[in-house]
């Protein structure tokens, strides 16, 4: 592969001033939006409610008897479940955390004018394509404490060969680095959009008036890119917090339970048959991204508006 | 409870429409086609493809369809999955004990005690494939029994001068020694595969058992003596824990596989390997000519008892009650074939005999391996017992996880204890015992 140019979407301003009249006469009769209502509440709303039903019951496929709320007890007193539950938070904003200032970093470098620049574009881009497992199971085995490369290369150079997925205490930060490397490429590709679509006068202006390169970036570009910095916000935060496939590619929650978070858990009581423990799971999960975006995502929109 | 059910089969019936399952094969012009469903292990399918070609040969009119599925805890859930929405294979391979008691048997299979080949099989066997339902029996044998353990390698010992230890602190004092000679790990651990790590609780079971009969029945009763947390149920945790205090375990505990330490414990770079007797057929693979350098012996005692060999039943056939007309009766003569005397013979030459087998109908070859022999003896002093999963059909799923954590230091063995009987509780809530 040579050079590939990202295309860079413009992100559109949000609130425009008029959007089309709401109160304008549709064009077709309303009993076209029926096979749309009906996929819609038998895949969509009929499962979520039952969803609801079923966490407070205790179902083995074949009955349900309903216990109340005995699920979501048992979830938040077993410390299993319960560490789960915190490696959850720490997972989904460290991880946005990460790929926030990174893909900042990453994005100012792109944009500014350095050699190769269509090159390094592709290759910050290039994991995000491929599949997370893979991506999983290739750093397992890169990282493997005694057979992998890394540690051997850290072992030819007499530094500590720390076991990354198999430390009880590193697991989950591992795979967080893990989640980065591959999710960064996003981030960055949002935040250069944002960067781009910045007025050039702007930072003409800025640099007649004798601003620094920090003093630019820190009054002109970062609070003109907040929509983007919203964004990946909003995105990575979401991914972090429903995060499964690299938790499960790489460690498989373990060892023990000590990088298990809410997705793992949910799906390793569903394999153990605990359906109605694992529905209770996947309706906290819901609950908690929802009780955290919602606000999230309201300052977020706030702040674009002040601008 | 009656409209969640109501609710729950519409989504199924909806998923399933959706997806177009199909039954797939179907009988035409008197040839029927079967499929049956086996776990991905290699030697699992080589057998399987032997076993149905052979069959096929016997029965040109039934054409069986081999399918594999992934292996532990997923295995366990696609064939909760299936048979909950009748969509199994004809024919199963599964295992007995209370992983099939976890799947409602009198609902979901077929009951196979009016065939020929019932009347062959161990007490012990038809305990293990049983429902509720008074003297079904579910499944028919597939393999030999097999036991669990201390596998160890014989060369090793022999070199050390080492005694098989009968109490545990000589067990302790042995790995001492092979630690002091230095470039064998003494006690091999390997949570490349979690499941490897239950074998100091689930093996010492016929040691229990042989102090107090009834605990099984007082665990399943949910009785406060038969805990975990408790005497003798602590002991195999505290084994766990001890062999990794006291540095006894692999450098590379955390990461290697199963396969990879049956290799080390037969090339004499580890010595001793708490398991389960059947993994002895990859060591076939693996190192052909070493597999009679290991040997057996069960779970030292702590109180200096003789000790007791916990031993498992084999897996078994099944077949489920969507089996029906054409297809039940050819899958009813696909398992009497397994039980007649060609699939006995079939399963002793595919896969290396671990144990007795659990049917008169089949015969142990003459030439067993060290391991059998090993095995024989508790046998023949009559110290044995079935491990728990056949007495009770109580098995807390997160018991493998809960002993790497006690393994690698993360809890003591009292906290994993008690973090495993809240997990035998919920375990016992969801199979609605009475009693929890």
């Amino acid at each position: 592969m040579t050079t590939v140019n990202i295309p860079v979407p413009t992100v559109s301003a949000p609130g425009g001033p008029d959007g089309p009249s709401r109160k304008a006469r549709s064009l077709y009769p309303s009993w076209f939006y029926v096979p749309a209502i009906a996929l819609y509440v038998v895949f969509f709303a009929v499962p979520t409610f039952a969803s609801f039903y079923f966490s407070l019951t205790r179902w083995s496929l074949f009955d349900a008897t309903f216990i109340g709320f005995d699920n979501f007890v048992t979830f938040f007193q077993n410390p299993q479940l319960f560490n789960g539950f915190i490696h959850t938070f720490e997972y989904g904003f460290a991880t946005s955390a990460a790929k926030v200032v990174l893909g900042m970093a990453l994005a100012l470098l792109l944009t500014s004018p350095v050699i190769g620049r269509g090159y390094l574009r592709a290759v910050v881009f290039f994991p995000v394509l491929v599949s997370t497992i893979g991506v999983g199971f290739v750093f397992k085995s890169l990282l493997d404490p005694f057979h992998g490369v890394v540690n051997a290369v850290l072992g030819a150079v007499h530094l500590p060969q720390p076991g990354w997925f198999t430390d009880p205490n590193m697991a989950l930060w591992t795979i967080a680095g893990v989640d980065v490397w591959k999710g960064v490429g996003i981030a960055t590709l949002i935040f250069m959009a944002g960067i781009v679509a910045i007025p050039q006068e702007y930072l003409e202006a800025a640099r007649m008036d004798g601003a620094s390169g920090w003093r630019i970036f820190r009054s002109v570009i970062l609070p003109l890119s907040r929509p983007a910095m919203g964004t990946v916000i909003i995105l990575s935060l979401i991914g972090g917090l429903r995060s499964f496939d690299i938790i499960w590619a790489t460690t498989n929650g373990g060892p023990g339970f000590a990088s298990d978070v809410i997705a793992s858990v949910i799906y390793k009581q569903y394999q153990a048959g605990f359906f109605g423990l694992s529905t209770a799971g996947n309706v906290i999960l819901f609950l908690v991204v929802t009780a955290i975006m919602v606000p999230v995502s309201r300052f977020i929109n706030r702040r674009e508006v002040e601008l | 409870m009656r409209r969640g059910l109501i609710v729950g089969a519409a989504v199924v019936t909806a998923a399933l429409a959706l997806a177009g399952c199909s039954t797939g094969g179907g009988t035409s012009n008197g040839k029927v086609t079967i499929t049956y469903l086996v776990d991905n292990a290699p030697n699992t399918t080589a057998t399987a493809k032997t076993f149905v070609a052979a069959f096929e040969k016997a029965y040109p009119n039934i054409t069986v369809k081999v399918e594999s599925r992934a292996q532990g805890a997923d295995g366990d859930n696609i064939v909760k999955t299936k048979l909950a929405t009748n969509d199994m294979d004809d024919v199963f391979q599964y295992n007995s004990g209370s992983q099939i008691q976890g799947d409602h048997p009198d609902q979901t299979l077929t009951d196979l005690s009016g065939e020929a080949w019932a009347k062959d099989l161990t007490k012990d066997f038809k305990a293990s494939v049983a429902g509720t339902k008074k003297g079904a029996v579910y499944g028919a044998p597939w393999g030999t029994t097999f036991a669990g353990g201390i596998m160890y390698n014989t060369k090793v010992y022999e070199k050390l001068g080492l005694k098989v230890p009968t109490t545990w602190d000589e067990f302790i004092s042995n790995s001492q020694k092979i630690k002091d000679a230095g470039g064998i790990a003494p006690v091999l651990q390997t949570f490349g595969d979690t499941w490897t790590s239950q074998l100091f609780v689930l093996a010492d079971f016929a040691n229990i058992n042989a102090k107090d009969p009834n605990w099984a029945a007082d665990y399943t009763a949910n009785k406060a003596d038969a805990k975990y947390a408790k005497q003798p149920g602590l002991l195999g945790f505290q084994y766990t824990a001890e062999v990794f205090q006291k540095g006894l375990v692999n450098q590379d505990y955390a990461s290697l596989t199963n396969a990879n330490g049956l290799k080390e414990l037969a090339e004499g770079t580890a010595a001793q390997y708490p398991m389960i007797t059947t993994v002895i057929n990859n060591v076939k693979q693996s190192n052909p000519d070493q597999v009679n350098d290991i040997g057996y012996f069960a779970i030292p005692t702590s109180d200096g008892s003789a000790p007791h060999m916990t031993i498992w039943e084999p897996n078994a056939l099944y077949i489920p009650k969507t089996t029906t007309g054409a297809k039940l009766d050819a899958a009813k003569k696909f398992i009497a074939f397994a039980n007649s005397s060609t699939g006995c013979e079939i399963q002793a030459k595919a896969q290396l005999v671990t144990g007795p087998f659990s049917t008169t109908a089949c015969q142990l070859p003459s030439d067993v391996l060290t391991l059998v022999k090993d095995e024989q003896k508790y046998q023949d002093d009559g110290n044995t017992g079935s491990a728990l999963e056949f007495l009770s059909p109580i098995k807390g799923p997160n018991l493998e996880k809960i002993l790497i954590q006690v393994a690698t230091g993360q809890a003591t063995a009292a906290q994993g204890a008690a973090l495993y009987d809240q997990d035998v509780k919920a375990q016992a809530q969801q199979l609605g015992i009475k009693g929890w």
